[in-house]
């Protein structure tokens, strides 16, 4: 049973695919510009990763390694269509925003990163809760990131009024940079430095 | 059978396949109809918003249906398509701008010179959306588009009664940088189109999206709208669309001809 729990919360902060692994880096980039953006993607990779995790675990021992990479693809491209299709049936709005991101799942180096590293060498449970717990991680860095970047560069939060700005009549002149995607670097960097400020054995060695 | 073999590679390869073109399969048909549904009422949603018809508890599809009445209009000729030459493409529910420009029946190539909109093709024919009230117009809401810095805009804009005066302005696909172009959507930019004059008595297209703010004290002030701030192209982009359209090239003989019927 501790196995689960160590899959699941290992990737959030000991672990974490954005600031330990350095993976998935351009669509936290892309969509963190609103919070609500990121919490559908966030929603949207956990979906993929844990279940291409869990269908790559089950046919792991019946591939051949030539084939490996492409049955992999198949399988992550297969889930990123379904995950499309359910946002814009569902979340028509918020797909609009998202545009190409959800498509660009399949090359989100965290899917294929966890088939290759994770799911090819375990059983399918323990698999699917590996792919739950990233989702997990690339998720929490989402979230911070679209929280800063909404309340910061809109002075909104889901869209709710939190910080009048200037041009409705408030007092909160918006900072322009952080709807941009390169204020998201900035974000992420800081996360970085602050997780390996707290949790020091993360600093890779010279 | 050997863990490697090709036919063993093979019937792996194919059974993952199937399993998944049947799931992706069923998501998208299943869905389709869900879809669609959005596709159609967004679209309307945004007619009626142009328009300023649309308040937070109508229900879309009803509202539109009872205010508006839609038909086709051949731009060069500035007339109405009978409703018996309606075709399969050709109608206002499946009208589609880019299906439409790309037609070599319905559509044609702009000279470059002309295409200050940046659009190179567009449809010859193009849906007109009317709000008649006791037999009279109130409102023409018409489809413009055109290149802004990063995309292809596509917005609506309404007229007035005397069909000359600006009544609502918005647009409903656009990829511009947010906070900055992206601000085309922004409610109090879009207020400033309201009241504006896009023709003169004699019918002269002069209504123009400027560099800065406005002059209020320019005899110009009621048919210039303030430009967005750091975000020249995109503003250059919705000016040159907007002239455009209204221009000969796009609804002036359209909208000539509405005036001289009265």
């Amino acid at each position: 049973m501790s196995n689960y729990k160590k899959v699941i919360l290992d990737p959030i902060f000991n672990d974490n695919p954005i600031m330990y692994q350095i993976l998935g880096i351009c669509s936290a980039l892309a969509v963190t510009s609103k919070l609500e953006t990121s919490i559908v993607m966030a929603l949207a990779v956990t979906f993929v990763v844990a279940f291409s995790n869990f269908a790559v675990s089950i046919v792991r021992n019946y591939v051949a390694s030539s084939i490996r990479i492409l049955v992999e693809m198949t399988i992550i491209a297969s889930l990123v269509i379904i995950a499309d299709q359910i946002i814009k049936a569902f979340a028509f709005d918020i797909s609009k925003q998202l545009s190409v991101y959800v498509g660009l799942i399949i090359t989100n180096c965290i899917v294929m990163g966890r088939a290759e590293a994770f799911a090819l060498k375990n059983p399918p449970l323990l698999s699917f809760m590996d792919g739950i717990g990233n989702g997990l991680g690339y998720s929490f860095v989402l979230l911070a990131v679209g929280f800063v970047r909404e309340l910061f560069g809109s002075g909104k939060l889901l869209g709710m009024t939190v910080l009048p700005v200037n041009t409705a009549g408030g007092w909160y002149v918006p900072n322009g940079l952080f709807l941009l995607p390169p204020s998201a670097f900035f974000l992420i960097g800081l996360l970085i430095w602050a997780i390996r400020t707290w949790k020091p054995e993360q600093v890779e060695e010279e | 059978m050997p863990h490697e073999s090709t036919s063993r590679t093979l019937i792996v390869a194919l059974g993952v396949c199937l399993v998944c073109s049947i799931l992706v399969s069923t998501a998208a048909v299943s869905l389709h109809g869900r879809q669609e549904t959005n596709r159609k009422v967004e679209k309307l949603r945004n007619i009626l918003a142009a328009g300023d018809l649309l308040t937070d508890k109508s229900n879309v599809e009803e509202t539109f249906k009872e205010k508006v009445q839609t038909y086709i209009i051949n731009l060069a000729t500035g007339e109405a398509v009978p409703k018996d030459k309606y075709t399969d493409k050709l109608n206002p529910d499946a009208f589609d701008i880019k299906t439409m420009a790309n037609d070599p029946k319905y559509g044609q190539a702009i000279p470059a010179k002309e295409d200050i909109a940046k659009i190179k093709r567009m449809p010859k024919y193009m849906p007109v959306y009317e709000v008649k009230k006791d037999g009279r117009i109130q409102k023409v809401i018409l489809l413009v588009y055109g290149k802004g810095l990063w995309s292809t805009m596509y917005g609506l804009i309404a007229l007035g009664k005397d069909l000359r005066t600006v009544e609502g302005f918005t647009f409903y696909e656009q990829g511009e940088t947010p906070g900055l172009g992206g601000e085309v959507d922004n409610p109090r930019w879009k207020a400033l189109w309201k009241g504006k004059q896009a023709y003169d008595k004699n019918g002269r297209l002069i209504i123009e999206v400027i560099k800065g703010k406005v002059d209020k004290s320019s005899p110009k002030a009621n048919s210039e709208v303030d430009g967005l701030s750091g975000a020249t192209l995109t503003t250059r982009g919705v000016n040159n669309l907007v002239r455009f359209w209204l221009g000969a090239d796009g609804y002036n003989s359209f909208l000539t001809k509405l005036r001289e019927e009265g």
